[in-house]
């Protein structure tokens, strides 16, 4: 207990201390999380030794991210994007491993030839889709276009596993079996296994899809928050525990529940309650992978593993550029994309433990190619470094330009509350094509309203991780609709304090709360009722046979000079006295403007109109 | 018998003595629809829809208005930049106003003696509607010299506030019953400013 205690703070702190120097220095929190590992590991001050169990543990921490980023997308999109996936994921794969395979011929007999090119086909999902997604660029052509080969390296690990066991020609080492969890159905025959592997992968869509709605719905309405963070952990990890049961990658079927949920209501709740886990685990990942680099062989065979690890991503960096070029992405985005997905991944370090169990590969090649790898992945948030140094500079001039282009349904926008108030608010953006993302914290309220089409997530807006996960930090406005007085406060507490470029329009439920904000620096703030108030005074005036217009233009001025009165009285907000009496002057200085039987004096409505003879 | 819509538009009515005995006049005429502008739109979003077959179900269209700043109030000129579309009140395919009569029936501050080349307004009516004859033409309408009650600002007394109401009623209802000679009426400087000889004989 005590070791693992003392393992778990050395990690956590030297976290802790790494990242934020790595980010202050504009590093990313990748490099600083494999910096730490290198100096508390082995080769540093030696805090901690064996790292591969962690490694292993930890590794899971790519499985949630996959799960993360399969609720961004839906399945139409992802439908979408089956030619990228397909055509350049499937030619970076092929075409990446026939090349090295070619080149290992030259080494090593081809049946390990053909293990280290598929081996080093892949890339790193954790580093990439971490880097990119801290940099924001998830959503560029480019960052779409990564993805889509990340993905498909995913699949592709699965025949590797299967495939792998055919080249063997050493003798076995230990025992060859993955450990299955519950049971092994390599045992079954074959058409069995496939039918329980289809229907496993129809279970994760259909329970995805149709269970996971009432389940959550039933979970938030009890109002317990970590109970629904274990429901969102045991989705995660049943999903895994279930695929790697009928031998598919865990990765793949956290990604598959991810998209089945990426309609739900409860999907950034779930994003929130998940991505801490997730960034907690790569991070100890990303340590131990620093940590593992073996200094000892490295330092031996400088040469030869710097050799490797050069011509690892040379080639597979020309591979991406023809397949960029193939593919016609857009130029700007191509050295991007090359350099985003040059290095080995962390499947490798998977796979070349499976292939020395299996004994497809020995020792001496799996050693400096683990390390070239590891060297590959250290290098990649260097890479993106340099690439942001070099090619920001030169499309910065065109930045500005581009601004312009910006469609006004393409603003993104937080509306957070959507009851009474929230839904017309809604509605309204709604028919002008804004699409606004929806927070509500009342589950009911949330399915009912889903029924009837509405965008609507579930979660309480006055939490910063779900306003983060809702978008916050890239969103151009935020709206609050929020009846709550104290919650609609702290939630412009909240924005202000951690998105001031965040712009914000308000209801208030009284004057004191638009005072309250006002202190806050809001300047977008509508009384709650104030509205409907203007709207039935005028109503009954016409009732009353005032003329329309009339009432109008009445309206209008008592809204406009209520407007100025509000900013008056809040400078008086503190003095009782002089407050009470500004209040009630200006309330006279009202009535006599609007008065409508004043028969001298014209009122404030049609002094316009009663012009006089020019020569008086 | 031809219809006649009035779309009536001032902002005060309830200061307008002249307007309103004009319009109570209406009262009494069939075959007569007005509409009030500003009761109908006072936030101004003109239903252009509901105007257009409005204008389509009649024969005759009267803009009754105060002559502001030698034009008109603001919701007429919004009127006619929403409802008259291309397609349907001009253009080749617009012919849904073509043969309908235009008139003005306005309100002016000053004497009609200063609408003239020697007056302190120095311009004459007609020449002071020149945008409206030319909106009128554009639609294929057949225009009218304006109605005119002036004088406003002085104050009528009762007797010719009543004379102007008489003939106001007397203009829509020779209008109506196609009792004015439009080729006569349209050489007039203003409608009523010799209304007996417009009107053709047997009235």
């Amino acid at each position: 207990m005590e070791a693992f205690l003392l393992l778990l703070f050395i990690f956590l702190a030297s976290a802790a201390i790494a990242v934020p120097v790595a980010k202050k220095l504009g590093l990313g929190s990748v490099l600083g999380y494999l910096v730490a590992g290198i100096i508390i590991g082995p080769f540093g001050i030696s805090l901690i030794h064996d790292t591969e169990d962690v490694m292993h543990f930890t590794e899971f921490g790519v499985v949630m991210m996959l799960f993360l980023v399969g609720m961004e997308l839906k399945p139409s999109l992802l439908w979408k994007m089956r030619l990228p996936i397909i055509g350049m994921g499937g030619s970076q794969v092929v075409i990446s491993s026939l090349l090295i395979t070619a080149i290992a011929l030259f080494f090593i007999p081809w049946e390990q030839a053909i293990a280290v090119g598929l081996i080093l086909s892949l890339s790193s999902t954790a580093i990439v889709l971490q880097t990119l997604q801290e940099k924001g660029l998830m959503e560029t052509g480019a960052g779409r276009s990564v993805f889509s080969v990340l993905l498909f390296q995913d699949l592709a690990v699965i025949p590797m596993l299967a495939g792998l066991p055919l080249l063997t020609t050493l003798a076995i080492a230990g025992d060859g079996g993955h450990g299955a969890a519950f049971f092994d159905i390599s045992t079954l025959p074959d058409y069995q296994r496939v039918i329980i592997t289809l229907s496993a992968i129809l279970l994760v869509l259909v329970l995805g899809k149709f269970a996971t709605g009432p389940i959550f719905r039933t979970i938030a309405s009890i109002g317990v928050r970590e109970i629904f963070v274990a429901a969102a952990l045991a989705l995660v990890i049943g999903t895994s525990l279930l695929m790697m049961t009928v031998g598919l990658s865990p990765a793949l079927g956290a990604f598959l529940a991810g998209v089945m949920l990426s309609d739900s209501e409860f999907r950034h709740e779930l994003e929130s309650d998940i991505e801490p886990f997730k960034g907690l685990l790569l991070g100890i990942f990303f340590i131990s992978i620093g940590a593992s680099l073996n200094f000892t062989l490295i330092g031996n065979n400088i040469a030869l593993i710097l050799g490797l690890t050069a011509g690892l991503m040379i080639i597979k960096w020309l591979v991406l550029v023809a397949i960029s070029r193939v593919f016609k992405i857009d130029s700007k985005e191509r050295s991007l994309f090359a350099i985003a997905l040059a290095q080995g991944g962390e499947f490798a370090f998977v796979l070349f433990q499976f292939s020395r169990t299996h004994g497809v590969l020995p020792n001496d090649v799996i050693e400096p190619l683990i390390s070239a790898v590891a060297i590959s992945m250290f290098l990649t948030p260097l890479l993106f470094l340099l690439h942001e140094k070099l090619i920001t500079k030169e499309t910065n001039n065109t930045q500005n330009e581009a601004d312009d282009v910006i469609k006004k349904s393409d603003q993104k926008v937080i509306l957070a509350g959507f009851g009474r108030l929230g839904t017309d608010v809604g509605r309204f953006m709604l028919s002008a094509g804004i699409k606004p993302i929806i927070l509500d914290h009342n589950a009911g309220n949330v399915s009912v309203l889903r029924k009837f089409g509405f965008e609507v997530y579930y979660g309480d807006a006055t939490r910063l991780d779900l306003l983060e996960s809702a978008g916050a930090a890239k969103a151009d406005l935020l709206i609050i609709a929020i009846g709550d007085k104290e919650r609609a406060i702290r939630l412009v507490e909240l924005s202000r304090k951690h998105y001031p470029n965040l712009k914000i329009v308000t209801s208030a439920s009284d004057r004191e709360s638009e005072f309250e904000m006002m202190d806050l620096g809001v300047k977008a703030i509508h009384r709650e009722t104030f509205g409907t108030a203007l709207s039935l005074g005028q109503e009954a005036m016409q009732l009353l046979d005032i003329d329309p217009y009339e009432a109008y233009r009445l309206m209008r001025i008592f809204r406009k000079k209520d407007l100025e009165m509000t900013n008056e009285l809040y400078k008086l907000r503190n003095q009782e006295e002089s407050y009470i009496f500004y209040y009630q002057q200006q309330h006279k200085q009202l009535e006599q403007l609007m008065q409508l039987d004043n028969e001298e004096k014209l009122n404030e409505v049609d002094k316009a109109w009663n012009a006089k003879d020019p020569t008086l | 018998m031809k219809k006649i819509l009035i779309n009536y538009a001032h902002p005060a009515k309830s200061r307008s003595t002249v307007n309103r005995s004009l319009i109570k006049t209406t009262n009494s005429l069939e075959g007569l629809t007005v509409n009030d502008l500003y009761a109908n739109y006072p936030d101004f979003l003109i239903d252009v829809e509901r105007e257009q077959a409005l204008c389509e179900a009649h024969d005759i269209i009267i803009f009754q208005h105060p002559f502001y700043w030698y034009s008109t109030p603001a919701i007429m000129k919004e009127w006619l930049d929403l409802v008259l579309e291309h397609g349907w009140a001009y253009g080749s395919k617009g012919h849904q106003l073509e043969g309908k009569i235009f008139l003005q029936a306005i309100s002016s501050g000053a004497d009609a003696e200063t609408y003239q080349p020697s007056g302190y307004n120095e311009f004459t009516y007609a020449e002071l509607t020149t945008p409206y004859r030319a909106t009128a033409k554009l639609c294929n309408m057949t225009w009218l010299p304006p109605f005119v009650v002036s004088g406003v600002h002085r104050g009528l007394a009762q007797d010719e506030l009543q004379k102007h109401t008489d003939d106001y009623l007397k203009t829509l209802t020779a209008l109506r019953d196609d009792q004015i000679d439009l080729v006569l009426a349209g050489q007039q400087e203003t409608l009523n400013s010799d209304l007996n000889s417009v009107i053709k004989a047997g009235m």
